[in-house]
């Protein structure tokens, strides 16, 4: 009894002078970073962001930002990005938003962010000794970050952040399959018919699957159907949708809808492709697993590192329809916003600016292999990367469009494009269903 | 025996692969208990991922969570079981509440208060993960308080303790085995958590090893045996506590279940 | 009231005082907060829109909120059951042998001890198949000539079901030591006591050990039921939804709040709070009631 008890006022006395010597040695760097006096006086800036790949050249490149210009940058990384997003709600909520930050999301969180005044806005900036900035990036990557005129959102037209990079979606084929199926390696399927009959060919002939694609992760699917659906439909039939004049049930929804079912009954799929996410499938075409894959720009530097003898090549949306050009989704991997209320934010446009200067961006292609977010460094990037560079000016994303649609609507469709893939509900039903949730959530 | 072979299997599996290279890995996938043991992955993990400071954090919020919850759940507990004062099931059936209803949005509208109070720190996550603990602790302790004699404490009374001596000299000796259950559930809860600390520090020099792992792990996703390698430093601290404090868990477990 | 009791029951009061400040401004705080915004339209960002009952109508109106919480039911189900038989029988046994009794505690409770994030990383490791897995399960059941079971484990047609289990698998641990506990805390006498009365070992199980394990089975089954309809991250990183087959209630919140609809996902949040605490306290009003009835005394 008398043992316990001293080791049990042992432990308390060592839990309070650890309580103690954290109490008082903490709150003192916490309170210079949520302090604006502090900060100007030691001119550092803070960034948040989520990119996990890109956290040691991000380091690299605020060393050599302090080696030129005396600025202390610190890049912070929180991770995964749905608890990153949450962070910088909090962070704004109480007012204690580092000077640059990144936001994930739609649209419509921008214009939030915006509306409540916490993103300084850059177009005068951008505008400055004749568009200087603003002109060199590529049009669409910048234009995600762009509040029009009139903008269905509500938002003060103009430029709220700088985009750092610029991702686009395209398929992939490995050659090596192709090849061994008896196919012409370096001549990649024109149309959804041609597709299907090489991946089927690749199977059959080489026990491979067809097809892999992250499509546990929703957005991956949904990228691919909107990329068909304004092959078949046109980008501005395909915005009606979105304003609720024309219904998902239409022919023309329905054909796309039709299309993942009819990928499905050609069974060249990976198995289980509807609970796969991203990572796996990245993981199974760079093992040589399936003759084709659906993925971003990003996949350059992934399988790079997962399998740097894979001979594979990037080509374009295999057209389900000749009636309308097929567009490219893409825009800005990952954009930089300031803090309206930053104390330093002259210094932070002026650190935006530096990193998007062709120097840096080159430093980040080589990195970490995307594509850069400014004309101009055409010439320094890998081939793998530069026949992706024509698809940059033929590029669609929700965040050009003039509306977004619903996250609870993208929410059914994209799940009802995975219960199609895994052969559990047929087109027509997906389709009813997410004009169904359209109707309840417009009649609001 | 089967099912103690399911449960342990995965484990030793997870421990097996974290000594294998990548190379071995992805031509064996079973378990080899011959294979050498290779240190590489450990060294990368605990020095050049600097799991190692991590894990200091963890060791220490875990440690002073659990202390905090202790004293705070006992002293409340013991209240709830003994003394009585206005509202007082209303309160206790507040507490049981907290377990039940999800708050999803509940983070935001705390941080900003801690905010206002610059707490937004580790004090702060002490504070917010001591909270977390103490709605199943007070229950935990007060059934257990409410089978326990009263004979000692009015011996202790009639000795002229007041009722803070009480509850230090005769109530938190007497429930010593339930704290065991409080201690090793607390411990776990803590140890595995990740959400509220991303969300609450800004400084990663603050971070517990879970934080440190989620990063890990989606950067590594295919470097299977890196990631069973940091899966199994994650692991190992908090198993190897319940095996050293398994007797006084059950012990604990058993004197306190038959109340409910 | 004269001065001195009311001094008495403020010192009493002193003593849950640190509790409920704590637990003021962790919980009752955003507690009220969320109670608020679920009659809001807000993101948490921009200015917060007050539409009445809209967003509890637009959850009763919501196919997917009855599929998700179909879902975690069906996981809860055979937690409720699988997992609490399964563990319920491994404490009989276990408390018969003394030998290896240490053995089986330990090992047993090695699974709740791992967080749900390493399960879900190591299942999925071991369970997903080729081509984008490495099909580990399937290779070990080969090696160990069991080929023929194995089989393509996260596939759309026992998602589901091995979801539940993996869940299962994770949980029973937590169920086992209680319900050990709870059946060395029966004195020995009792069962001597029903032997001379001529009770066999069916009787003496159902008329002893049930009974007195009452309050046991309530506090299993009510946290089973919270800890199950209240997981989803082991399952968000074993199969990430699938396609709405394993979308359980929490995540589907989850999923909203990430989409800023906070005010909805607040509202979700009471909704399924007012389902469990329901649940939670009429099974123990109801233990409580068998319990008075049959004159079963708690010690």
């Amino acid at each position: 009894m008398f043992r316990t008890k001293n080791m049990f006022f042992a432990v308390i006395i060592i839990g309070i002078i650890i309580t103690v010597s954290i109490l008082g040695c903490c709150p003192a760097p916490q309170q210079a970073a949520s302090n604006p006096q502090a900060k100007q006086v030691s001119k550092k800036i803070t960034i948040w962001h989520w990119m996990t790949d890109r956290k040691d050249t991000f380091n690299e490149l605020a060393k050599k930002y302090k080696a030129q210009t005396g600025v202390d940058v610190e890049f912070m990384l929180f991770f995964p990005p749905d608890i990153f997003s949450q962070k910088v709600i909090a962070a704004a909520r109480a007012g204690n938003l580092p000077d640059i930050f990144g936001i994930l999301g739609e649209k419509k969180t921008l214009g939030s962010f915006v509306k409540a005044g916490h993103i300084l806005d850059l177009t005068s900036y951008m505008q400055q000794d004749n568009n200087r900035w603003q002109e060199s990036f590529y049009p669409q990557t910048l234009a995600v970050n762009i509040f029009e005129p009139a903008n269905s959102y509500d938002v003060m037209p103009g430029i709220y952040a700088a985009p750092i990079d610029t991702t686009v979606m395209q398929f992939v084929y490995n050659k090596s399959i192709l090849q061994e199926a008896g196919l012409n390696p370096d001549n990649s399927p024109k149309t959804l018919d041609e597709f299907i009959d090489y991946a089927k060919k690749a199977k059959e002939k080489t026990g491979k699957d067809g097809f892999v694609c992250g499509f546990g992760e929703g957005w991956l699917l949904h990228a691919l159907a909107t990329e068909w659906a304004i092959n078949i439909m046109g980008e501005d039939k395909f915005v009606r949708t979105i304003k609720g004049e024309v219904s998902y049930t239409d022919p023309d929804w329905i054909e796309v809808f039709n299309i993942f079912s009819k990928l499905k009954d050609s069974s060249i799929f990976v198995s289980n492709i509807a609970s796969l996410n991203n990572k796996e499938s990245e993981d199974a075409f760079s093992r040589g697993k399936a003759a084709f894959s659906f993925n971003g720009s990003w996949a350059v530097n992934v399988y790079n590192q997962l399998n740097p003898g894979l001979d594979y090549s990037f080509f374009s949306l295999p057209t389900a329809s000749s009636k309308f050009p097929a567009k490219i989704w893409g825009g800005a991997g990952s954009s930089f916003m300031i803090h309206a209320k930053s104390a330093n934010k002259e210094e932070a446009v002026k650190f935006l600016k530096w990193l998007t200067q062709k120097e840096q961006q080159i430093v980040l292609i080589k990195e970490t292999n995307n594509l850069p977010a400014i004309k101009g460094c055409e010439a320094e990037l890998p081939p793998k990367l530069s026949v992706l560079i024509a698809d940059l000016f033929n590029l669609t994303h929700p965040n050009i469009w003039p509306k977004n649609e619903d996250s609870r609507v993208i929410e059914v469709f994209d799940s009802g494009l995975q219960q199609i893939v895994m052969g559990i509900k047929q087109p027509k039903d997906v389709a009813q269903e997410v004009q169904n949730t359209k109707d309840r959530l417009s009649k609001k | 025996m089967s099912v103690a072979l399911s449960c342990i299997l995965p484990f030793f599996w997870m421990i097996n692969v974290s000594f294998k290279t990548q190379a071995e890995f992805d031509k064996d996938y079973g378990i080899n208990p011959a294979a050498r043991l290779n240190f590489e992955n450990y060294k990368t993990v605990i020095v050049k991922e600097s799991f190692w400071k991590y894990f200091l954090n963890s060791v220490m919020y875990t440690f002073i969570t659990v202390l905090f919850i202790v004293m705070i759940s006992s002293l409340a507990a013991y209240s709830f079981s003994r003394l009585d004062f206005p509202g007082k099931s209303f309160i206790f059936y507040l507490f049981l509440t907290a377990m039940m209803i999800p708050l999803p949005a509940g983070f935001v509208p705390v941080y900003v208060l801690l905010n206002k109070f610059h707490l937004v720190n580790r004090v702060g996550y002490l504070l917010a993960m001591t909270n977390m603990g103490l709605s199943l602790s007070i229950y935990l302790l007060k059934t257990f308080f409410d089978q326990l004699p009263r004979d000692l404490e009015d011996a202790a009374r009639i000795d002229g303790c007041n009722k803070l001596q009480i509850w230090w000299n005769v109530g938190l000796p007497l429930v010593a085995p339930a704290l065991a259950v409080v201690i090793i559930f607390n411990a776990l809860t803590v140890w595995n958590e990740f959400v509220l600390a991303s969300l609450m520090f800004t400084n990663y020099s603050f971070m517990p090893l879970q934080v440190g792992l989620m990063e890990f792990s989606s950067k590594m996703v295919t470097q299977h045996t890196l990631i069973m390698s940091a899966l199994t430093v994650a692991a190992l601290p908090i198993v190897l506590l319940y095996i050293r404090m398994q007797k006084q868990f059950i012990k604990g477990l058993t004197a306190g279940a038959t109340v409910g | 009231m004269n001065y001195s009791s009311v001094k008495d029951k403020a010192i009493n009061f002193s003593f849950v005082a640190p509790a409920v400040l704590i637990f003021s401004i962790f919980w009752i705080y955003p507690f009220i907060y969320t109670f608020i915004l679920s009659f809001q339209e807000y993101d948490l960002i921009s200015p917060a829109r007050f539409v009445g009952f809209a967003n509890f109508r637009e959850i009763f109106s919501d196919p997917m909120w009855g599929k998700c919480l179909y879902n975690g039911g069906f996981v809860t189900l055979w937690a409720l059951t699988f997992q609490n038989v399964l563990a319920f029988m491994l404490a009989m046994a276990v408390d018969k042998v003394i030998r290896c009794n240490k053995f089986y505690r330990v090992v047993f409770f090695i699974l709740p001890v791992l967080s749900e994030i390493i399960i879900g990383i190591l299942m999925k490791l071991l369970l997903s198949t080729e081509p984008a897995g490495r099909d580990v399960l399937n290779n070990l059941l080969s090696n160990i000539g069991l080929g023929a079971f194995s089989q393509n484990w996260l596939g759309e047609d026992r998602v589901r079901i091995v979801t539940a289990i993996v869940h299962c698998w994770k949980g029973f641990g937590w169920a086992f030591v209680i319900f050990l506990a709870g059946l060395q805390s029966i004195p020995e006498q009792l069962y001597e006591a029903a032997r001379i009365d001529g009770a066999n070992a069916w009787q003496s199980f159902t008329k002893v050990t049930v009974p007195l394990l009452m309050p046991v089975i309530t506090l299993i089954l009510v946290l089973t039921i919270l800890g199950t309809m209240q997981t989803f991250a082991m399952i968000l990183a074993l199969t990430g939804g699938a396609g709405g087959l394993t979308t359980v209630p929490v995540m589907y919140i989850f999923f909203h709040v990430r989409g800023n609809l906070a005010g909805l996902a607040c509202a979700e949040g009471l909704i399924l709070g007012i389902i469990l605490v329901t649940v939670s306290f009429t099974m123990f009003f109801v233990s409580k009631l068998v319990r008075n009835k049959y004159g079963v005394l708690s010690r």
